[in-house]
């Protein structure tokens, strides 16, 4: 069967249980990265009061020798509290916190990329870069083949499934629309979804975000999703590439702009911003999926409304393209531009980090400038 | 499905409406007990007239102990002494749970009364303020005894994905855990925390801090409430410590302590002191830390999958393969706790709070003697 025998459980007894009342009691799930930079994991305590805001949550540790983070001799490792939202599952007063992994030396993890992104944001706060996400994902079986493909088989080519309706054309909307529902709950900052090219695959779009937000945003997100397929009995992937062959990949347009590109005559910081992109093109593709671009070589083939990895292009309303200057912002002269190479499971916080090291902080060459130094 | 109950699939729709009947005043109180094999929890429940307010208006009652391997036939009765009062999160206020001391017909405590003696062990130190944390591990079974959502004669991907993991190909179950936790706080059983395990189907919750005798008493009330959440979702709660041979975890119950002067300035000094004694009566206690005198802990105790070898103590600070292991946070401020990582899953949490307490706070004289820390060899299961 492609749904898990969990999802089979009875939700009616479920809800007489969620249902009891818990007096001044607060659950606090705090959630984090783990070793992989691509999954999340949590765990919950129980608070005496709610808290009011991120300073009223304890520091807290897990055990990093179960999460690819530590060896068992030394496996603590510290959860620090850094955004709050509403917990669409447990539903208020209870609290969804996501969490910095440092180790037990107080030093980032490795893959504790916030750290690095909020000083750089930091450092430009004044031109409020905004960011706006669309995360691509493709919705599994338990036994890892498409949900609603046959099974051993294919569906009909590509064509009738992007923002289709009908049986036929959309595979798993409930999981889209429970988690767009769960989102605005919580208080992410969903913008929008859609159904995309390839049936079972689906996109969410979270921004405008300011700076810090979006990785944030993001990551809580993802973590809600996965969540609502759990309940469903289904699974959420973040793989670049899925099916291989005539199949869409699944990325992570990164849209982008700064004040000064939002004001009039923006245009002309935006083309400058997407030369300095041109000219540091690898040390981009590096940062957007976790492996450094061995994920999006599956990926951005230049077929399948991608880029070629090994070039890079920009142009108006050119989805064949690194950059896509939207055909609006082109009339208008001013608005942002969107970045298409970054892949579906990158981490938000490198991929914002890049933009604004090269665009403002107008960084050129293969490595980041380490600005403590 | 081949792996839940027959009862789980009765209409649960058709059972509130019952449920939510009025009951004209009259309170419903369930006697909880622990029967004869020192594992197991019973229960059955009776009308009083009125709510009570407090334990003195709940009586004395009595039941079959030939009927829980706990007496003969010919001399059967069995007294159950109220010693603690929560909420009933199943058919809510103002119906109680009552937990209960049992006692022979001739007011001795029964074998598995550990919680007696534990109490007397309690009062001796209560100027020390001991304060517990037990973090309780289990597995969820069908009622095939196969773990819940495994494939059917077959193994799921190994560990590694799954501890505090999400998503349906990491977490098994989450709606017994989620429906416990709320349980627990209904009833007001002090639950810390939730968290899924290294094995998939494994979860563990914590209960603490709780002074004293209070640990016990509120770790085998939230068994109590898992294993009714179980029975109503139609899957099984194992305690057994090591449920699945192989490259899989074992399941603990890891025991967190401290004391107030632990707790205070320079309390690292009074843990130190605490573990040198615990590493002498190393064997006393791995005999008493699950209820078949160390033979259930052999089986998972092995120094492999986050465990100390239970031949050697050992202790360290972060260190997840020794017997003690003291908490980072705790070696960097030299104040705290210290967590025993050796009672399994399956331990009688009286039997161990106070195994520790004696060790650490009580001078050897004075410590409970072997009679008083004696597995009960009467128990039927020992026999076979």
């Amino acid at each position: 069967m492609a749904t898990s025998a969990s999802s089979k459980l009875n939700k009616a007894v479920k809800q007489q249980y969620m249902s009891l009342p818990q007096g001044d009691s607060v659950q606090a799930m705090y959630i984090w990265i783990d070793g992989t930079g691509e999954g999340l994991r949590c765990k919950t305590r129980t608070l005496d009061s709610d808290p009011k805001t991120i300073e009223d949550l304890p520091e807290w540790n897990f055990d990093g020798s179960s999460t690819f983070q530590s060896e068992g001799s030394n496996s603590d490792m510290f959860l620090i509290p850094v955004a709050m939202f509403r917990d669409p599952f447990r539903k208020d007063p209870n609290k969804l916190v996501l969490c910095e992994v440092l180790k037990y030396n107080q030093k980032p993890a490795e893959t504790n990329l916030r750290l690095t992104c909020k000083k750089i944001m930091t450092m430009v706060d004044k031109s409020h870069p905004w960011f706006g996400m669309e995360q691509e994902y493709t919705i599994l079986g338990t036994d890892g083949h498409p949900f609603g493909w046959p099974s051993n088989g294919f569906p009909g080519p590509q064509g009738p499934y992007y923002c289709g309706v009908g049986a036929d054309k959309a595979y798993g909307r409930d999981v889209v629309e429970a988690h767009y529902k769960a989102c605005l709950y919580a208080g992410v900052q969903i913008c929008g979804t859609n159904a995309e090219v390839m049936p079972a695959q689906w996109e969410f779009q979270v921004g405008p975000c300011e700076g810090i937000n979006m990785g944030d945003h993001l990551w809580i997100a993802r973590f809600i999703l996965h969540r609502v397929c759990e309940d469903f009995g289904v699974v959420a992937s973040f793989d670049p590439k899925p099916i291989a062959g005539n199949w869409n990949g699944a990325g992570c347009h990164t849209n982008f702009s700064t004040k000064e590109m939002r004001e009039d005559g923006g245009l002309k910081v935006i083309e400058e911003s997407i030369e300095r992109l041109a000219k540091r093109h690898m040390y981009h593709i590096r940062a957007y999926d976790p492996k450094g671009g061995l994920d999006n070589a599956r990926r951005l083939t230049g077929r399948h409304e991608t880029s070629n990895i090994d070039q890079f292009s920009a142009g108006v309303a050119n989805r064949g393209a690194s950059i896509r200057i939207p055909r609006a912002v082109g009339q208008d002269k001013k608005g942002y531009f969107e970045d298409r190479r970054p892949s579906a499971n990158c981490d938000p916080y490198i991929v914002t980090e890049a933009l604004v090291r090269s665009c403002l902080l107008k960084e050129e060459g293969d490595e980041p400038t380490d600005y403590s130094k | 499905m081949a792996s839940l109950s027959l009862s789980s699939h009765l209409n649960k729709s058709l059972r509130q409406q019952y449920l939510n009947l009025p009951q004209e005043g009259k309170c419903q109180v369930t006697y909880i007990w622990i029967d004869g094999t020192g594992e197991d929890v019973r229960a059955k429940t009776r009308t009083l007239d009125t709510e009570p307010k407090g334990l003195e208006e709940i009586p004395e009652w009595n039941f079959d102990g030939s009927s829980t391997y706990q007496s003969e036939g010919s001399n059967s009765d069995m007294y159950l002494k109220p010693v603690c009062m929560f909420r009933d999160p199943f058919t809510l206020d103002p119906n109680k749970l009552v937990l209960c001391e049992v006692f022979k017909y001739n007011r001795l405590p029964a074998e598995t009364n550990y919680r007696n003696s534990c109490e007397k062990v309690m009062q001796k130190v209560e100027e020390h303020c001991i304060w517990f944390g037990m973090e309780q591990e289990y597995t969820l079974l069908g009622v095939d005894g196969h773990p819940f959502s495994w494939p059917a004669q077959g193994y799921p991907l190994p560990q590694g994905p799954y501890y505090c993991g999400v998503g349906a190909n990491n977490a098994y179950g989450r709606d017994i855990v989620e429906c416990h936790y709320k349980a627990c706080l209904y009833a007001g059983v002090n639950i810390y925390g939730t968290n899924a395990e290294v094995m998939p189907s494994q979860w563990e919750y914590q209960v603490g801090p709780c002074e004293g005798i209070a640990m016990g008493d509120h770790l085998w009330v939230s068994r109590y409430l898992l294993h009714r959440v179980c029975e109503d979702f139609g899957v099984v709660a194992t305690l057994d410590p090591k449920p699945m041979k192989g490259p899989w975890n074992g399941a603990g119950c890891h025991t967190n302590v401290s004391t107030k002067e632990m707790r205070e300035e320079g309390g690292l000094e009074y843990i130190e002191k605490a573990i040198a004694k615990l590493e002498k009566r190393h064997k006393e206690h791995i005999a008493v830390y699950d209820p078949r005198g160390g033979k259930d802990n052999m089986r998972r105790l092995t120094g492999l999958y986050e465990t100390s070898n239970i031949e050697h103590f050992s202790a360290g600070v972060a260190n997840r393969g020794a017997s003690i292991r003291i908490p980072r946070q705790v070696g960097q401020e030299k104040k705290g706790y210290f967590e025993d990582r050796r009672p399994a899953s399956n331990c009688d949490p009286y039997v161990v709070t106070k195994a520790i307490t004696c060790t650490c706070l009580l001078d050897s004289d004075e410590q409970a003697s072997g009679s008083e820390v004696e597995i009960n060899v009467s128990s039927p299961e020992m026999e076979s």
